[in-house]
């Protein structure tokens, strides 16, 4: 059987790009080896850890649990769009490096786009909306603590900054 | 751990996509949300021949409320969280959407994938025959309709045809001085359920009890109505005595096989934990709504 | 020398990269010509290999070659014995260690039988279908005790037993100690470990080039410079030829010490053969029984006291599941032999253990590394002979602690490093206080009484327990000034997240005077550093960290000397700060410390003998034995009596790991091995059939706490530096994972008030289910 092959176009932080995929291709495999945009992590490959979320169109998902082919038209969003052009950090990733919200990095790039997404909808989270919005997210390293304290401060620093 | 080879085709319109799966029947699988489809297709437990992807179908998501609400299969997890309306009408699934994996699944996960799943520790299939649901299903012949507690006929098996899509799911709205409730044991949140349980309670003017409908998840090959196991409940006010009986009964009437995670005995105990606590949430509700 | 950096929190180094998405993870790897390897795996656990047809998957398209064991010729060979036994008279082992290929037999699910190599992981994927493989099945060997019984069914036929492994370590005489003891409590405990369970699995990413005759591998490995020498030697290349490079790595915990897998044997080979690069990522389905597991001990084990509850002495005799080969020798099982001892003067203690060979996947260390399998087992001693005595289950701790003037403390027993088990300094007492304090005990106690007659179930636990750290051999490490004044660092230890990019920085910044930012820290590349062991029993600070404290003082006196030459002045009458060396009271006359590199490279005249050019020194540190740590867990829980999910309402440590060098990054550690060790006291369990297949084999059930599962930890310290190495540090990688199983043994049956119910918790991991079972098992 020849492979699938589908012409597609994304968005990816604002940068399109075109490119032909078989159909198979996972989402997550695709930003990773092909557009070369590896800062997304695969932990499972079958939604539980949340190391390879992104926004799809503002909203995070499984970049595992989705074809590339099905990005099609979309707009995404991964981790190499957090910084600003200049390089400033955004003030969640600012917090994840003042609390030590990360140790080998690895669930990093899922909890930032999922938290990034989740703080600009809840300005002001308990504790316990940060842990319960943290959930989908697997960390073997921190124990949460420090991501959760890095999480409370950004959602100030956040609101602080708010027009 | 990557997908066998498949041919994909985003359907253009549900004609298209009937007629495809017409074509290619069991071969061919819908792409909804993807959440349960694509895990199994990257372990290999599914390998359609075709894929036909049905998320640029609008006319499948949706929300139409009424005396029967009406909810497309393609309404995403997020939608119905976010419709206050539907889930004041709906209740089951203000308490029940939480506990569905996560906020970045919800996103993706759709209704009538869920459904069409037929996982028996999802939570949706109980909600589902504890409300009455019907399920409207259509295929390039024709259209029928399936009562939720014909529809589920076995672990990930349903009354769906080779041919036949699920595209629209009716809840009807409750009775008046009806409360409901949903709850569940699971291990961590977001996990499937170890035992769920699904409850309606209609109260007549001097809050007695006059018609209960229950059912569980996680504890039998399919959800399971225990609603006649409740029974005791009916021409009761909420006490000790009949929701004791009906949670006894319902414990004997399910027959969990046990799991990774919980021992059957578990099960069977958390059933009756389960079937105490939901009740009387239910009676508390349905007071406070009439 | 000023310490503005160490012991401060200083924010990590390593972080701006990894929250950019710029890190280089093994998968981030891209070559051109890249070839994807899959395994095929065993789904038996126990079998003969009658025939493995690979002929239809060497033609699939994009497929590029297809290997099984009978192509690997004299490469071919079973992997080295990572630690041999220690000398411990009367000892058995039985080496049997993991083979690269399975031929004639498979002796676990999911060992590899054949390896395909295609264009893309998919295709591989593909082709794996293709092999057809015909298997006789075994009986497996699952059972520990069915295991040892005459006739049982053998995992290695050559052996005449399921033995792997027998000590047996007395001190004082049990005997008469329990003869005349006021109580003796004997019991059967069952502790499981489970699975690391890194975020990031395994992989190799191998890179032959023909026309430079080098292999370049990349590895998550744990241990660099051991799989270089190890590789090289098998493949016959010179060391030199043979460069292996461990990139971020995405946790490691002790699995991602192992070696060698089959995999990393696999890929340089295929490289070499095929003259292009290959990669392998496991996927989370293999990770479940590639990557090795820890794993269960059977114990049975009793206690002699005294009235007042001090120990007389203890026995134990312990099963050991060391799974289907035991290429890391005994490292696991002595460390629940010798941590069992714990805090406590335990004067006789009779402990024989036998490690066992099943039909599962290997055991190697996670994270405590059989340390919790012994705390369990004395500190749930305690708990049941404080019950017996009716003393506080604080206070018989209390009692039985090694004083403060008994240190250095020798055990009378052999640690897993070969030497004896002597703890070099601690102050126990304090620990066990300040965690009382902080989890208010006594207040508790009071409240407990009005939260149960709320009819609130809310229970308590404070469990101890020491940990052997920084143990030998050794580590190195090169310090060099570049000629742009910043400092460039190199040691061998692999890291894993464990910051070593910062702490190691801040030893550096304050010897020569400059800022953690500028001190570059290049760890896993062994072109980069030639020698070391690897990061593993809580190591990586204090043995790299005394050979980088090493060097960086070595070259802050070669700089002084420098510029005391340049300035005709004495050493003394300089001051080292800002990345310059100046003259007392007049700072404006100064040499930077590039500059000065510079001049210690001269293009002209003469270099003195005896000196070395360049602003840099390579330093080794060696302890003589490992440093003890010590430290105290306490809990409050309460848990549902009608469902038996419990919610942690608060959480302390207290703990001692001598000298700190960062507090935040050691919070860190702390908070993350509590997590683990609530995964293995609550949620994680690897279930196995009696066919030793494991029926849960994915993250969606093999549970990780999630961040609702994990409570907010309260953490304190005492200070009892460590004399054996000059910064008086000890480790903390496994302190915050190891006494969490009984921790909640205690806390939950206190809250349900089991002991009234005669029911004990002797196992881990417990679970909601496990505990309703007890106490339905106890009921008439
Ligand atoms: C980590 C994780 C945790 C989860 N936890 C839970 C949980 O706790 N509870 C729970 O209920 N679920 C859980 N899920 C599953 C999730 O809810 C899925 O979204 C759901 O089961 C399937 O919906 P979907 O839209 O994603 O369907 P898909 O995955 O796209 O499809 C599922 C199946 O239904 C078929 N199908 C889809 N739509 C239709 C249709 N309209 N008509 C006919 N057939 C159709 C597909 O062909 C496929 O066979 C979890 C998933 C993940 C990844
Ligand atoms: S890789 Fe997608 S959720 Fe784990
Ligand atoms: S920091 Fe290592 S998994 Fe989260």
């Amino acid at each position: 059987m020849q492979p699938d092959r589908h012409e597609i176009s994304v968005s990816v932080n604002g940068t399109a790009y075109r490119r032909n995929v078989e159909s198979r291709m996972l989402l997550s495999d695709f930003l990773r080896h092909e557009l070369l945009l590896a800062g997304t992590h695969v932990g499972c490959e079958q939604g539980v850890c949340g190391a390879c979320t992104i926004l799809l169109d503002g909203a995070p998902i499984r970049s595992c649990l989705m074809l590339a082919v099905q990005a099609n038209g979309h707009e995404l969003s991964t981790i190499e769009g957090l910084a600003s052009d200049s390089g400033e950090l955004s003030p969640v990733q600012k917090a994840m490096h003042e609390h030590h919200g990360l140790q080998c990095g690895y669930c990093t790039p899922g909890i930032l786009m999922t938290m990034t997404a989740f703080l600009k909808q809840n300005p002001s989270p308990s504790e316990e909306e940060v842990r319960e919005a943290l959930s989908g997210n697997l960390c073997r390293c921190t124990g949460y603590q420090h991501i959760v304290d890095a999480m409370m401060a950004a959602a100030q620093a956040m609101r602080a900054s708010a027009p | 751990m990557k997908p066998a080879p498949f041919k994909y085709v985003a359907a253009s319109s549900l004609d298209h996509a009937l007629t495809l799966k017409a074509e290619h029947g069991d071969e061919a699988r819908f792409l909804a949300g993807g959440q349960s489809l694509i895990p199994a297709m990257n372990f290999r437990l599914a390998r359609p021949a075709v894929v036909i992807d049905i998320n640029g179908l609008d006319e499948l998501a949706g929300i139409a409320h009424g005396p029967t609400i009406r909810v497309g299969a393609l309404t995403r997890y997020c939608a119905l969280e976010r419709d206050s309306e539907f889930l004041d009408s709906c209740p089951l699934f203000a308490d029940a959407l939480p506990h569905i994996a996560h906020p970045q699944i919800r996103n993706r996960g759709t209704i009538g994938g869920n459904l069409s799943h037929a996982d028996p520790a999802s939570e949706l299939p109980a909600l589902a025959v504890a409300m009455e649901a019907q399920m409207r299903l259509k295929s390039a012949g024709g259209e029928r309709r399936l009562a939720a507690s014909e529809f589920f006929e076995g672990s990930l098996t349903t009354g769906l045809a080779a041919d036949e899509m699920l595209v629209e799911v009716e809840f009807p709205a409750l009775p008046p001085r009806s409360g409901a409730c949903f709850m569940e044991v699971s291990r961590r949140r977001g996990d499937f359920a170890i035992a769920g349980l699904a409850t309606i309670v209609t109260l007549d003017a001097e809050g007695r009890c006059t018609k209960v409908r229950l059912a569980l998840c996680g504890v039998g090959e399919t959800p399971v109505d225990a609603s006649e196991a409740a029974a005791p409940l009916v021409g009761h006010a909420c006490a000790d005595r009949p929701i004791e009986a009906a949670a006894a009964a319902i414990r004997a009437a399910i027959e969990p096989a046990g799991n990774v995670h919980a021992s059957a005995d578990y099960q069977r105990h958390l059933a009756g934990v389960l079937a105490q606590r939901a009740i009387r949430t239910a009676y508390q509700r349905a007071a406070n709504a009439a | 020398m000023t310490t503005r950096f160490f012991g401060a929190p200083v924010k990590r180094n390593e972080d701006r990269k990894l929250l950019t998405g710029q890190a280089l993870f093994i998968d981030d790897v891209e070559l051109p010509g890249m070839l994807h390897a899959a395994f095929l795996r065993s789904q038996a656990a126990h079998a003969r290999i009658k025939r493995i047809d690979v002929s239809r998957a060497r033609q699939r398209p994009g497929v590029v070659a297809v290997y099984t064991a009978d192509d690997y010729g004299a490469y071919w060979q079973p992997g080295p014995l990572l630690v041999p036994p220690p000398p411990i008279p009367g000892s058995v082992f039985n080496q049997r260690t993991q083979v690269p290929l399975a031929k004639d037999k498979v002796r676990h699910v999911g060992e590899p039988l054949a390896v395909v190599v295609a264009e893309s992981r998919y295709i591989a994927e593909d082709a794996l279908d293709d092999i057809e493989v015909d298997l006789e099945p075994l009986p497996a060997v699952i059972d520990l005790e069915a295991a040892l019984r005459p006739g049982s069914v053998l995992v290695h036929d050559d052996l005449g037993s399921n033995v792997s492994a027998h000590v047996h370590q007395s001190k004082g005489d049990y005997r008469a100690a329990a003869a005349k003891a006021h109580l003796v409590i004997k019991r059967r405990f069952a502790y499981e470990h489970g699975i690391a369970s890194t975020i990031e699995t395994r992989g190799v990413v191998a890179h032959w080039e023909a026309r430079s005759q080098h292999m370049t591998i990349w590895d998550t490995t744990q241990a660099p410079v051991f799989v270089r020498n190890g590789l090289a030697a098998l493949l016959g290349l010179g060391e030199r030829q043979v460069r292996v490079i461990a990139p971020f790595v995405g946790g490691g915990f002790g699995p991602k010490i192992m070696m060698f897998y089959p995999e990393e044997v696999a890929l340089p080979w295929i490289s070499m053969r095929l003259n292009r690069p290959v990669k392998w990522i496991e996927d989370r389905l293999e990770h479940f029984f590639a990557t090795t597991h820890e794993r269960g001990q059977i114990h049975d084990a009793e206690i002699a006291v005294a009235r007042d509850g001090r120990i007389l002495g203890v026995k134990d005799v312990f099963l050991h599941d060391g799974g289907a080969y035991d290429p890391y020798g005994l490292t696991v099982p002595i460390n629940s032999q010798c941590t069992l001892l714990g805090p406590y003067v335990v004067p006789s203690y009779d402990s024989a253990f036998t490690a066992v060979f099943t039909n599962l996947p290997i055991v190697t260390p996670y994270r405590g590394a059989g340390r919790q399998h012994g705390v369990f087992v004395m500190e749930r001693l305690l708990d049941l002979a404080a019950h017996e005595l009716n003393i506080d289950p604080a206070e018989i701790r209390r009692r039985n602690l090694i004083p403060a003037d008994a240190f250095p403390y020798k055990n009378g027993i052999i640690y897993q490093d070969f030497s004896q088990l002597e703890y070099d300094s601690g102050n126990y007492e304090p620990v066990l206080d300040q965690a009382l304090q902080a989890i208010g005990y006594s207040e508790f106690k009071r409240e407990q009484k009005k939260l149960r007659a709320q009819g609130r179930h809310v229970g308590i636990g404070v469990a101890c327990y020491v940990e052997g750290t920084g143990i030998g051999p050794y580590e190195g490490a090169r310090v060099q000034v570049q000629a742009n004044g910043k400092v460039s660092v190199a040691t061998g230890i692999g890291t894993q997240g464990q910051g070593h990019f910062t702490s190691l920085a801040q030893i550096v910044a304050d010897q020569l005077g400059v800022d953690v930012t500028d001190v570059d820290i290049v760890t896993g590349d062994t072109d980069q550093f030639y020698w070391g062991a690897g990061t593993f029993a809580s190591r990586g600070a204090v043995v790299a960290g005394n050979a980088v404290n090493e060097a960086s003082r070595a070259v802050r006196q070669k700089a002084l000397k420098l510029a005391s030459d340049a300035f005709e002045c004495a050493e003394e009458d300089l001051v080292l700060a800002d990345g310059r060396i100046s003259i007392v009271g007049i700072p404006e006359k100064f040499l930077g410390l590039g500059e000065l590199a510079k001049r210690a490279n001269p293009m002209r005249g003469a270099v003195k003998p005896g000196t070395e050019p360049g602003l840099e020194s390579t330093q080794y540190f060696g302890p003589p034995s490992g440093a003890t740590a010590n430290g105290v867990h306490a809990m409050i829980v309460e848990v549902d009596p009608d469902t038996f999910d419990l919610k942690i309402l608060k959480y302390v440590v207290v703990h001692d790991c001598g000298t700190v060098i960062n507090p935040l990054i050691l919070e860190g550690q702390i908070h993350g091995g509590v997590a683990q060790g609530i995964g293995n006291a609550f949620y994680e369990k690897l279930v196995f059939d009696d066919q030793g297949q494991l029926l849960n084999a994915s993250l969606a059930d093999y549970l990780l706490p999630t961040a609702l599962e994990v409570p907010r930890m309260e953490l304190g310290h005492t200070v009892t530096p460590s004399p054996l190495n000059p910064m008086g540090i000890k480790g903390a990688g496994e302190a915050g994972a190891i006494p969490v199983g009984p921790l909640f043994a205690q806390a939950i049956e206190d809250a349900l008030q089991l002991k009234e119910k005669n029911v004990e918790l002797l196992e881990v991991p417990l679970s909601p289910s496990r505990i309703f079972d007890l106490i339905k098992a106890s009921e008439p």
